[in-house]
């Protein structure tokens, strides 16, 4: 030990050893001291030399290292795609932006708000949100990021004729204003405690006033080319303000649909990661020593949607029959294959902060579902409406659910539905009264309700607007979003959740995983994102090569 | 004016018949297309409010013989229009010109097909006259029952073949082909390299059972049993005199696995990520992007048209009879 102990020693008497030992380990993470530096700080707080070597290892080893040419195919991207978020729909067009776009706040991969553009963000009543933005973000274009940049980005949303995907979300906001170069206040319509999620959502996302297109953001990386459903190819950003993250050196996202063309560039090492891997192969593709497969589960969840506007699904029992009715193992072993959990009737999934585990689990119950349907006083066929443009497998999906309604008494009448014109044509739409749907689910409770369940929105797929339970629900949901009292949100939380549970029109039986592969020379943070795929469509710039 | 030429010229009038009929056909078979952009591009999110706009914006709203006149007005003097995508109201429009869209395109896709017929064509011709002056013999049964095997397997299935041993057991060619315009020539062609083998194997049988049967179909002519008594030997009997009178089948049936190159290899496109322009028209198709489709339609359409042109003038020309008129 050399001269420099001194001065090591120095510091350590004047703060807690640990706190030293954590300072000095995000600086060797950091590399801006060497392992010998690290190795002689750890000496210096009382640990032995070789639990100093092995901790300086293992402090190596999850070490992000800068690098390399990360190549990912992705089973999404379209010719239609574009770099303007406001049309943002596909998976492409959901890590492409993400990758060169920040928004004001984030999703951390353990699921936590995070503040992104915002330095922090406050409000007293939830109704007025002002947030602080972080000072001295540059544009690529070199431009610096002010509050004039975000009040557009957000107008662009939100103009009358808007024809962005994000209209819908901010139809709250009442008025949004620039305070100073570095503040933004927006007003609401009424108070939202969730705001703060709404705006990480991934169509708003900031770019230079003026240039909402041409894929100019403020990301890890900089865009270089984007050919739509073909591929974009990025080059890291050397000013990124963001510490820890955008680890590579370029980035080259392909859109390759195909699922087995998917997998052969990940075998023959074509690409480095994949999203989508094909069920029906998991179990061959896993036995390849190069790569390794894993999942997470997320909110994403696939419903089955009685129209409560139309016969006989209006009737409780007859709702109640059929949600009796559903062997939810056996959709997750057939139709994900395992990956994925069993849902009970509402879209809030565990990883939600206020999944009511209170409710007990619906299971198959023929005499349950025998006892309502009798009760509803229903007889004939109830058509099912069914096409895998709802999700992989929903034919499958609605032929099990008739199989097992079959052995309750009930007669489930499937119907094949074209792919072409699905969502505009039997989903959401009082000509079919019963259909298969997907939901991405979302991060809030708030958002997945106003989404898809509470009487104003258009996707409300139930028609669930009516009954005393929805109105009740209507009247709860709007109480916890101007709710910031933690524990009072979750028993209204709870309750919204009971009543879909109870009386509303969806049957929820399944939660999906995503499931990726990625090659094992690609090394992540050990907690993965799941609000989306590929680490919550951010592993552009949380990953790195091992 | 020589009999040929008038010929020539009356086949190209009845080709642009054949094209303005074409083109009704395209129009109407999109017009009938349930859906429209706003839905699909929207999707789930589709209200019809954002719809309604998109329809607005787009003229969809406009009487469907307007519609017609536009576009093949616009077509006729080489404009095919804009593509509906990258439209947005507020702030700029990032639309593309469908010509632009197409070009880099329909440039891969006829760079895998020239790559291909390069090495098909000349493959199928040795081979037909091979085996028409081996008839019967063990290696025109093997050429047949091999060609006749790789045709009867579906694209994708030759094409998995070819990935499994040629990139994942022996990585000797990349399973991806995804060039771009700044590939190189020699990159270019070894990413191509498994897409045109690929379609090599599913054309060559055509081609070469059809320049076998011309042949030995000649080969029971008058003239040809005279040749053989003046005393010709067999490959003489072919190439001089039973080849010129065999080339317009052949030539017909060339251009119509050129076309096929052009205009139906998605799955082969699909399968290896090839950039093509048929992977385009099936995504414009799926989104409803009309100008898109009606554009690709309408190439594939001239392609057809021209290539069975250039196939009758090739039989024209080279039938001796027509060539020197009495």
């Amino acid at each position: 030990m050399g001269g420099n102990n001194d001065n090591t020693q120095g510091v350590v008497n004047n703060m807690s050893k640990l706190e030293y030992r954590a300072i000095q380990e995000l600086k060797y993470k950091r590399g801006q001291i060497d392992r010998r530096t690290f190795v002689r700080s750890l000496l210096a707080t009382g640990v032995a030399l070789p639990s100093a070597l092995s901790l300086a290892g293992q402090v190596a080893a999850s070490t992000p290292k800068s690098g390399g040419r990360f190549r990912m195919g992705l089973g999404h991207g379209s010719t239609t795609d574009t770099l303007d978020s406001a049309t943002s729909e596909n998976h492409f067009t959901l890590v492409n932006g993400y990758t060169f776009g920040n928004h004001l706040t984030e999703v951390s991969n353990t699921g936590e708000l995070i503040p992104e553009l915002a330095e922090s963000f406050e409000s007293d009543d939830a109704q007025k949100w002002v947030f602080n933005l972080r000072q001295g973000v540059e544009f690529h274009n070199g431009k610096t990021m002010t509050s004039e940049d975000v009040v557009a980005s957000y107008n662009h949303h939100m103009g009358e004729d808007s024809t962005s995907a994000a209209k819908g979300l901010l139809t709250q906001v009442k008025s949004l204003k620039a305070d100073g170069k570095n503040k933004v206040i927006f007003e609401l319509e009424n108070p939202n405690a969730d705001f703060p999620f709404i705006v990480s959502d991934y169509h708003i996302s900031i770019r230079p006033a003026g240039d909402m297109a041409s894929g100019v953001g403020t990301g890890g990386y900089i865009l270089q080319s984007f050919e739509p459903g073909v591929k974009s190819v990025l080059k890291k950003n050397p000013n990124y303000w963001k510490e820890g993250a955008a680890h590579f050196d370029e980035v080259e996202l392909l859109s390759i649909i195909d699922p087995t063309a998917r997998q052969n560039a990940l075998t023959s090492g074509d690409i480095d990661a994949m999203d989508r891997v094909d069920l029906k192969t998991v179990n061959l593709f896993k036995r390849n020593k190069d790569i390794y497969i894993w999942d997470a589960t997320g909110t994403a969840h696939y419903t089955f949607p009685m129209r409560l506007s139309v016969a006989p699904f209006d009737n409780y029992d007859l709702r109640m029959a059929l949600k009796w009715s559903i062997k939810r193992q056996e959709l997750v072993d057939k139709i994900l294959l395992g990956y994925g959990a069993i849902g009970n009737d509402h879209p809030i999934s565990t990883a939600n902060r206020y999944h009511n585990s209170d409710l007990p689990q619906r299971e198959f119950d023929a005499d349950k579902a025998a006892y309502h349907y009798k009760k509803s006083g229903h007889s004939g066929k109830i058509p099912l409406s069914a096409a895998d443009a709802a999700f992989a497998g929903a034919v499958d999906a609605a032929q099990l659910m008739a199989a097992s309604a079959a052995e309750a008494g009930m007669e489930i009448e499937v119907i094949r539905e074209p792919k072409d014109g699905y969502w505009s044509n039997v989903w959401n739409n009082d000509a079919k009264g019963w259909c298969a749907c997907y939901w991405g689910g979302r991060p809030t409770e708030d958002w997945m309700f106003s989404a898809a369940y509470t009487d104003d929105t258009e996707w409300n797929d139930t028609a669930w607007k009516t009954t005393d339970s929805a109105v009740k629900f209507n009247k709860l949901v709007k109480e916890a979003r101007a709710e910031l009292n933690d524990n009072k949100r979750r028993e209204l939380y709870y309750e919204c959740q009971r009543l879909i549970y109870d009386d509303g029109g969806t049957i929820c039986p399944i939660f999906n995983s995503y499931v990726s592969a990625n090659s094992k020379a690609i090394a992540t943070d050990e907690n993965i994102a799941a609000n989306w795929d590929s680490d919550g469509a951010k592993c552009v710039e949380r990953w790195w090569f091992a | 004016m020589h009999p040929v030429l008038k010929t020539v010229l009356g086949r190209l009038g009845l080709g642009l018949a054949t094209l303005f009929i074409v083109s009704i056909i395209i129009f109407s078979a999109i017009e009938m297309l349930p859906g429209d952009f706003g839905q699909a591009i929207l999707g789930q999110a589709a209200t019809e409010e954002t719809v309604a706009a998109f329809r607005r914006e787009l003229g969809l709203d406009e009487p469907p013989y307007i519609r017609y006149l536009q576009w093949v007005g616009g077509a006729i003097q080489g404009d095919l229009g804009t593509s509906f995508s990258g439209r947005n109201a507020s702030g700029t429009d990032r639309s593309r010109e469908v010509i632009d869209l197409i070009a880099p395109r329909l440039w891969n896709t006829l760079f895998l097909a020239s790559v291909t017929a390069i090495i098909a064509v000349p493959v199928s011709l040795f081979l037909g006259i091979t085996s028409a002056l081996y008839r019967n013999s063990v290696y025109d049964r093997t050429i047949n029952t091999t060609t006749l095997t790789t045709i009867s397997f579906p694209e994708f299935f030759v094409a998995y073949i070819l990935i499994l041993l040629l990139a994942s057991l022996y990585p000797i060619f990349p399973s991806l082909a995804n060039v771009d315009a700044s590939t190189p020539l020699n990159e270019r062609l070894y990413r191509s390299a498994l897409p045109a083998f690929t379609l090599t194997l599913v054309i060559v049988a055509h081609m070469m059972r059809m320049t076998r049967a011309a042949i030995i179909n000649l080969l029971a002519s008058p003239y040809i049993q005279m040749a053989r008594l003046s005393g010709a030997s067999q490959t003489e009997v072919i190439l001089k005199h039973a080849l010129p009178n065999a080339w317009a089948p052949i030539a017909t049936v060339i251009a119509f696995n050129l076309a096929y190159l052009v205009v139906g290899v998605v799955v082969v496109e699909v399968v290896f990520v090839y950039p093509g322009v048929g992977q385009l028209m099936v995504d414009a198709v799926t989104s409803r992007d009309i100008p898109v489709v009606q554009g690709c339609a309408l190439i594939f359409a001239v392609t057809y048209i021209l290539l069975n042109l250039i196939a009758d003038i090739i039989g024209i020309i080279t039938n001796p009879r027509l060539l020197h008129p009495k």
